[in-house]
């Protein structure tokens, strides 16, 4: 399948009071058209700012390194115009976040935040902007689409703004859709059932979706593509298979090892000494390698080049190199 | 009620818990709850947001007042104690909090913050001794003995939840609400949190009442399992029924919404799906609390509530259908 | 957020370092006062009402006391005046609103009434009234000054309060059995420094305007010594002949009470994390 979204070289760094905070450090990636990618991590790898530069938020004090570049259907996006972006984030790509309540207007009702986005970009009458907001919020599952578009945000119930959120964004048809811990914030039977629509809505409509999240079994059985990120690097990447079940890189082994579960028994848990490196001095080697049960004199001295194993399956690790 | 009282640290019998909102709504956090918890043993309960876990977990140590109902430890009636006697059973009693950047004192070195137990019930005798104390606690629960100079700001998340861990143990307890301790770490420090536990239980002979909504990391530390739902106890059992028999249709439904890291699992797994959103707790539905979103509700569950009955050894469940659906 | 970002926040923020700066030149210069060879109070008729020279750098007033050096007396009176006020106002409203948020129900509700009932009183009128019957001297004026606005305190710490008291450690030390009166002092008054700063801040430039209103209508501190007040209205009479009498007093009210206000909002914005963040 072709690439919808490349990404190369994306290095994002914060100018904080503690100094300078290098939340991506030069990572390369693609993403497949039609097919969801999640990436994978824990707080402070960079996933949210990653997901935050492919839709150009990344605001003061942050910034996109020059050699940055990423094409979205081979137009570097970071060279837009302000226009372009615009016209990008409404029809190429759009985002839901973590908390719908401060990501919706309190004050506006849901059919105009709907319709709000409709009339921006498209020149339709207001009647059949309105009538896609029916459509849209159906679409998401949203019972009585026509009465909830005249209410506001507070008559939602936290799973119902998720749904709007979700609805929002794909108005327009976007062909990429970013769902940043999308259901994060959300109880786990609820979660369930918004997983389970949004995985229809991606069956249906062949659309594009990154998904960003710490929780690895959301991301069991919705991606086809896993990238694993770690203080700043992707350190490994491939397919749902690949990562679940041939874990290359340390990190991603151990961290399918220290979520219990529920179909298994097991006595401890496996844990993950330590914490993640301070990111305003990030380690010159292997940011793992402090953390690893399995370290080499090398790993701490310098990153490994990205490896190969099979195809789509790459690692970033010292014990992978020269294996095969 | 259930049995014999010696066993029993902890016994709680129609524990409710009201607040009042507004001017003439009462919110029912907890409502009519029963059960008990033995001597060393690890009681998870879980539920989802709003089902009254934490409010029962405070209530139950008197950090609340009730509202009706009765929760005696060891024999004794925690609402009733007052003045010294209430302050001395917050040494045996303790709890750890959810968040660990709001449980503690900004404005307090960390050595202060353990020191405040033991400085509260006089446990050591001079500001050495203190100091020698707060030192074993930090290396206890996994830190530097040097860290107690330090401001909690200079912490992360699980830094910070060790902290509040030490604190607790100051004053050498027997038994200790864990209130999600770990919903708000990181899944690599939550295993290292859950681990530290265990360990802990294990040295001091520790009793855990322990509220979660991972019903994973639940079912991994606790013995027996409390499920709530709208202030009301569905299902009390073991982790190992709980998980391979279940019966109450919530908690069915539960556990099929957990998604598990293992694509061929989660894929042959069959979701029971409930109808509709949790409720709110100022108004809940008539009868079976679950009984609006329940697909095997009948006219019974509307009109009557159903009572907590025992099904088989250490297994009770509130469900008037339980019978007919497994 | 730790003191050394707190630090570089204050000093990379010009308003604030430019009004430490010049208060800290009021205060130190009314410190010195007594270096002027002058006597504030000294009537030397011979030389009233002098321009501008090189012997007396702002001239003389109508009884021939040097304006400068009376300036700076008359600021040590006021600044004395403010800061003594605003202590008392900051330890009684820093002990109601703490009483009241902590103990919330009844005790909370009289307390705010009364907060409210000396709120409504037209202060100034008050005092003036007041201060008919009592002995005019600068401790009943702190006093008086002070039983109007320790209110504004109170409600700012009791407001606060009523958040402390929720949080997380507070309940902490409660499950562990720390005494009530421990808690207040240990987790909420420490945590309360930011909301008593400001309101400090606040309540002394307050303090100066209203002692100087007072010296002003004549109830202030009593002559001959020297207030921004009293200068001020001494000065009316020739106000067209010799502005400068009422332009010095003036302008030191006005710069003093302003940098406080100024020092007052910005401490605001440093010290509440909402706004920083």
């Amino acid at each position: 399948m072709d690439a919808i979204l490349k990404v190369e070289n994306l290095s994002v760094l914060f100018r904080t009071y503690a100094g300078e905070v290098q939340a991506v450090r030069n990572i390369s990636f693609e993403i497949e058209e039609g097919n969801v990618t999640a990436i994978v991590g824990e707080s402070g790898c960079g996933k949210s700012v990653t997901s935050k530069s492919i839709m150009g938020l990344i605001n003061k004090p942050g910034i996109v390194s020059k050699e940055s570049k990423i094409f979205f259907r081979d137009e570097n996006i970071l060279e837009y115009t302000e226009k372009q972006w615009e016209n990008y984030r409404g029809q190429g790509c759009s985002m839901v976040f973590q908390d719908a309540l401060t990501a919706l207007n309190p004050t506006m009702n849901i059919g105009k935040q709907i319709t709000e986005k409709i009339l921006v970009h498209k020149k339709v009458p207001k009647k059949e902007a309105w009538q896609e907001g029916i459509r849209m919020l159906e679409l998401v599952g949203i019972p009585n689409a026509a009465m909830r578009m005249k209410q506001y945000p507070h008559e939602f119930s936290g799973g119902m703004r998720q749904r709007v959120m979700i609805a929002i964004a794909l108005t327009l048809n976007p062909k990429l859709l970013i769902a940043d811990e999308p259901t994060t914030a959300l109880d786990v039977t609820i979660q369930a059932d918004i997983l389970e629509m949004m995985k229809d809505i991606q069956k249906t409509h062949g659309m594009t979706i990154i998904l960003i999240t710490h929780d690895l079994g959301i991301v069991a059985n919705f991606a086809q593509n896993i990238i694993v990120m770690y203080a700043g690097k992707v350190v490994e990447e491939g397919s749902s298979e690949d990562i679940f079940y041939h874990p290359a890189h340390p990190y991603t082994e151990a961290l399918l090892r220290a979520v219990p579960r529920l179909d298994v028994s097991e006595e401890t848990l496996e844990t993950i000494e330590g914490a993640p490196p301070n990111m305003a001095k990030p380690p010159t080697g292997c940011p793992f390698a402090a953390r690893c049960k399995k370290k080499l004199p090398v790993c701490e001295q310098t990153f490994p080049e990205r490896v190969e194993l099979t195809k789509g399956h790459e690692v970033c690790c010292w014990l992978q190199k020269g294996d095969r | 009620m259930m049995t014999d009282k010696d066993r029993n640290l902890l016994e709680v019998s129609g524990l409710k818990k009201y607040f009042k909102v507004g001017k003439k709504k009462t919110l029912k956090a907890v409502d009519e709850v029963s059960f008990y918890i033995r001597k060393g043993e690890t009681l998870g309960v879980v539920g989802e947001s709003g089902c009254g876990k934490t409010t029962c977990g405070r209530t139950c140590i008197g950090l609340y007042e009730k509202t009706d109902g009765q929760v005696l430890y060891r024999g004794e009636d925690v609402h009733q104690m007052k003045g010294e006697k209430r302050r001395q059973f917050t040494k045996q009693a303790q709890i750890i909090f959810q968040d660990p950047y709001a449980s503690l004192d900004p404005k307090m070195k960390v050595s202060e913050i353990i020191a405040e137990g033991i400085r509260a019930h006089e446990l050591a005798g001079s500001e050495e001794e203190i100091k020698k104390r707060v030192g074993e606690l930090l290396v206890t629960v996994g830190l530097d003995a040097s860290y107690g100079t330090r401001y909690v700001h200079e912490f992360s998340g699980g830094q910070r939840q060790r902290i509040g861990i030490a604190r607790a143990l100051a004053v050498e307890p027997e038994f200790i609400v864990c209130d999600e301790p770990i919903s708000a770490l990181d899944v690599s420090i939550q295993a290292q949190i859950v681990n530290l536990l265990e360990k802990l239980k294990k040295e001091k002979g520790l009793t855990y009442m322990f509220i979660a909504h991972d019903l994973s990391m639940v079912k991994h530390i606790s013995d027996r399992v409390m499920v709530m739902y709208l202030g009301k106890i569905m299902e009390i059992t073991t982790s190992e029924n709980l998980y391979n028999k279940p019966e109450h249709p919530y908690t069915k439904a539960l556990l099929s919404a957990i998604p598990i890291p293992d694509p061929h699992v989660e894929e042959k797994k069959v979701r029971i799906r409930m109808a509709g959103e949790i409720p709110s707790p100022i108004n809940p539905p008539s009868g079976c609390r679950f009984q609006n979103r329940c697909p095997y509700a009948v006219e019974k569950c509307r009109l009557e509530e159903p009572p907590l009955v025992q099904m088989e050894v250490e297994h009770f469940v509130s469900c008037h259908r339980c019978g007919d659906i497994s | 957020m730790d003191k050394k970002a707190m630090k570089k926040l204050f000093f990379s923020n010009k308003m604030t370092v430019v009004c430490t700066i010049l208060l800290m030149v009021i205060i130190l210069a009314s410190l010195l006062a007594p270096l002027s060879p002058y006597d504030p109070d000294a009537v030397n008729v011979a030389e009233k009402l002098e321009e501008v020279s090189k012997t007396h750098i702002l001239g003389t007033d109508e009884l021939g006391r040097d304006t400068f050096t009376r300036a700076l007396y008359g600021g040590r009176v006021s600044l004395m005046v403010g800061f003594a006020a605003m202590c008392v106002a900051v330890v009684i409203g820093t002990l109601i609103g703490t009483f009241s948020g902590f103990k919330g129900g009844k005790v909370d509700m009289v307390c705010m009434r009364v907060v409210d009932v000396f709120l409504s009183v037209p202060s100034l009128l008050f005092i003036i009234v007041v201060y008919s019957f009592m002995p005019r001297n600068m401790v009943t004026l702190v006093f008086m000054l002070a039983s109007f606005s320790w209110t504004r305190v109170a409600r700012v710490v009791r407001a606060q309060t009523l958040t402390l008291k929720e949080r997380d450690f507070v309940l902490a030390a409660n499950a562990l059995g720390v005494r009530q009166k421990t808690i207040i002092w240990r987790h909420i008054i420490p945590n309360l420094m930011p909301q008593i700063i400001v309101a400090a801040s606040l309540s002394i430039a307050n303090a100066i305007l209203d002692e100087s209103a007072l010296s002003f209508l004549g109830y202030g501190v009593q002559l001959p010594m020297a207030s921004w007040g009293s200068m001020l209205q001494s000065a009316q009479q020739y106000i067209l002949h010799n502005p400068i009498l009422a332009v010095v007093p003036g302008t030191m009210i006005l710069v003093t009470v302003l940098c406080f206000n100024v020092l007052g909002d910005m401490l605001q914005q440093i010290l509440d994390p909402k706004l920083v963040k």
